[in-house]
């Protein structure tokens, strides 16, 4: 039996440098991350109408809920528009989340993927380089938004630290959510199924939530799960942060559910990406 | 004598009931060209996949430069390069960036990365459209920046899984003489093909497989060889001097008419050759046209397999597909005049 270590020898010249085996070195793992975040953004910078449309949805959300349902609804303590922004923002990047999968099974179905792991790159780099890329995006999104939610009339009735904490938290919820989606994507492995897959996951987050109107208003079997759910939670986190009140426990509840969602998705999206 | 640059050694891999490879083992010797050739769906791409680290096999063992493709992946990726039958490329970037993408991802230095970049977009005839997005780009000119991609980190062996697929007549005799081009350099290279013309053209040797198993290897005189025999071909004005004429040279082999064609399958051509032609001229039947043919791989396959390369294409199910995009179940053989 020939055992790989008798032959190596014979064609150095052909063999490149010694691979560094099965692992890659930690600074190559962050390079690789790098380059491919690179490129997603490149690839975003080429196709801007991929952010205009991602922005479009939510102004017409805001426009709707500011001007047309607004009225109608009362919320305790604050104006209607301030009382919106927040769930404006978890709203923009939970539907933004399904971008992630939609742009990693786009890779897979064009054979990208194939290609990326016939090198000798690190793994964990096309879903870190994805997830951050995405993360680069939603903060232009979001700060988009919040210029969208000044012009309608929204302040924060804290201060401006605590708003920026604020579309911090949003922030990192997007990045959690994208390794749901990073998952969603790889299952289903092409672009119109990721996006078809996923709005039915994203609507009873969404809507069954705190982000457009007051949980009491809803039917006791649905606030059960509206409470506790993670878009009612970060919400909640994110108005504290620019209406003012405790913050301390909403944060607490918020980063919790976050490290739950990453915990869970990110070893299944791995671990689905070594099996495509 | 050192061990040939790719070995696979009684590969086997089932998709559920598929049986996608089945014991399958040939080596491919450095500098050499072996030609994977079979119908869709017979375990080529694979065989590919399992070679270049991108699936585990179930059993078997496979080398690629004598590392192990199941446990040195790291190191067997640094040597190789992988075209596949789909231009994996990026579609929003240009040329330039995608193989600029390469070679940051195979840790090629900054400096070594730009002027290889520029020395590919040369070689590959896409120097001036190197800079802009692929998306503009024809499905020739695709394949090229594909195969170029696969190039960046020079490595010594290359898999090109159906290169030419989808391609037009010009787009695959330009992709012919690149990568005749790159064998001269002395890149190995497993090809994997269901064109005859392609294997016949640019392998050295050719491996068969159908259904997951290997039915025949050899070099392509080799394989035809096998047939043991050469073809005499006539043909007549009409099917009345056809017919008279097969009469006339039923003493030569047994003569087949097709229409107004005559075939005999013989064992030493240029001896039939003449006495078909004395015969014929004593009995006053005169050929439009006269010919002396080697069997065509389309013949070897035929007689390998019962089936003719492109029959089982869309009517079996496809081992090669179950692993992957369904978009691949599309892909039409439409194949190369054999």
């Amino acid at each position: 039996m020939a055992t790989a270590t008798i032959d190596t020898s014979g064609n150095a010249d052909a063999t490149p440098p010694p691979g560094p085996g099965t692992h890659v070195a930690r600074h190559t793992a962050v390079a690789d991350a790098v380059t491919l975040t690179w490129r997603n953004l490149l690839n975003l910078r080429r196709k801007p109408q991929l952010i205009v449309f991602a922005t479009i949805q939510p102004v017409i959300f805001v426009l709707m809920f500011r001007f047309v349902f607004g009225g109608a609804i009362s919320v305790p303590g604050t104006s209607y528009v301030n009382y919106l922004m927040p769930g404006i923002f978890i709203q923009t990047v939970t539907f933004g989340a399904l971008t992630t999968g939609v742009g990693l099974a786009e890779d897979m179905q064009n054979g990208l993927i194939d290609r990326f792991r016939s090198l000798p790159m690190a793994r964990s780099a096309v879903l870190v380089g994805r997830t951050m890329a995405d993360l680069c995006r939603n903060v232009f999104v979001v700060a988009l938004m919040a210029v969208v939610g000044f012009l309608v009339g929204f302040r924060w009735e804290t201060n401006a630290l605590a708003f920026l904490a604020g579309l911090g938290v949003v922030l990192l919820f997007s990045f959690a959510l994208s390794w749901v989606f990073a998952y969603v994507g790889m299952v289903v492995g092409d672009a119109e199924t990721a996006q078809a897959a996923s709005f039915p996951i994203l609507a009873p987050l969404v809507f069954a939530s705190s982000a457009f109107v007051p949980l009491n208003t809803m039917p006791g079997w649905l606030q059960a799960f509206a409470e506790h759910q993670p878009v009612s939670i970060t919400v909640d986190a994110v108005r504290a942060l620019c209406l003012g009140g405790p913050t301390a426990g909403p944060v607490f509840k918020a980063c919790l559910w976050m490290l739950v969602i990453v915990a869970v998705f990110a070893p299944l999206a791995v671990r689905q990406y070594r099996k495509v | 004598m050192t061990e040939p640059a790719i070995v696979a050694d009684g590969i086997g891999k089932r998709f559920g009931d598929v049986e996608a490879l089945c014991n399958v083992s040939f080596d491919v010797p450095h500098g050499t060209v072996l030609g994977l050739l079979g119908p869709n769906g017979a375990g080529k791409t694979t065989a590919v996949r399992v070679l270049t680290t991108l699936l585990p096999s179930d059993s078997g063992s496979a080398r690629v430069l004598g590392l192990d493709v199941a446990t040195d992946r790291q190191a067997v990726r640094a040597s190789i390069g992988l075209a596949g039958q789909y231009a994996a490329v990026d579609e929003v970037v240009t040329a330039r960036e995608n193989l600029q993408l390469v070679g940051r991802l195979t840790h090629m230095g900054k400096a070594d990365i730009a002027a290889r970049a520029v020395e590919l977009l040369d070689q590959f005839n896409l120097a001036d459209a190197a800079d802009r997005q692929v998306k503009t780009f024809s499905g020739g000119m695709r394949r090229r920046l594909d195969l170029a991609a696969a190039l960046v980190h020079r490595p010594p062996v290359l898999f090109l899984d159906e290169p030419t697929t989808g391609l037009d007549p010009k787009g695959r005799g330009d992709l012919w003489l690149t990568i005749e081009q790159l064998v001269e350099d002395g890149t190995t290279l497993l090809l994997t093909t269901q064109y005859l013309e392609e294997a016949d053209r640019l392998a050295d040797r050719i491996v068969v497989i159908d259904h997951g198993t290997v039915i025949a290897e050899g070099t392509s005189a080799e394989l035809k060889g096998r047939l043991g025999s050469t073809v005499l071909e006539f043909g007549f004005a009409d099917r009345d001097h056809a017919g008279r004429a097969a009469g006339v040279l039923e003493s030569l082999g047994s003569p087949t008419l097709d229409g107004t064609l005559l075939r005999i399958t013989v064992d030493d051509g240029g001896r039939s050759m003449l006495a078909a032609v004395r015969a014929l001229d004593e009995a006053g039947v005169e050929p439009t046209t006269a010919a002396l043919r080697e069997p065509t791989l389309d013949d070897v396959f035929l007689t390998l397999t019962g089936h003719p390369a492109e029959m089982t294409a869309d009517a079996e199910s496809d081992a090669d597909t179950a692993d992957r995009a369904p978009a691949e179940v599309g892909a039409t053989p439409d194949r190369g005049a054999a």
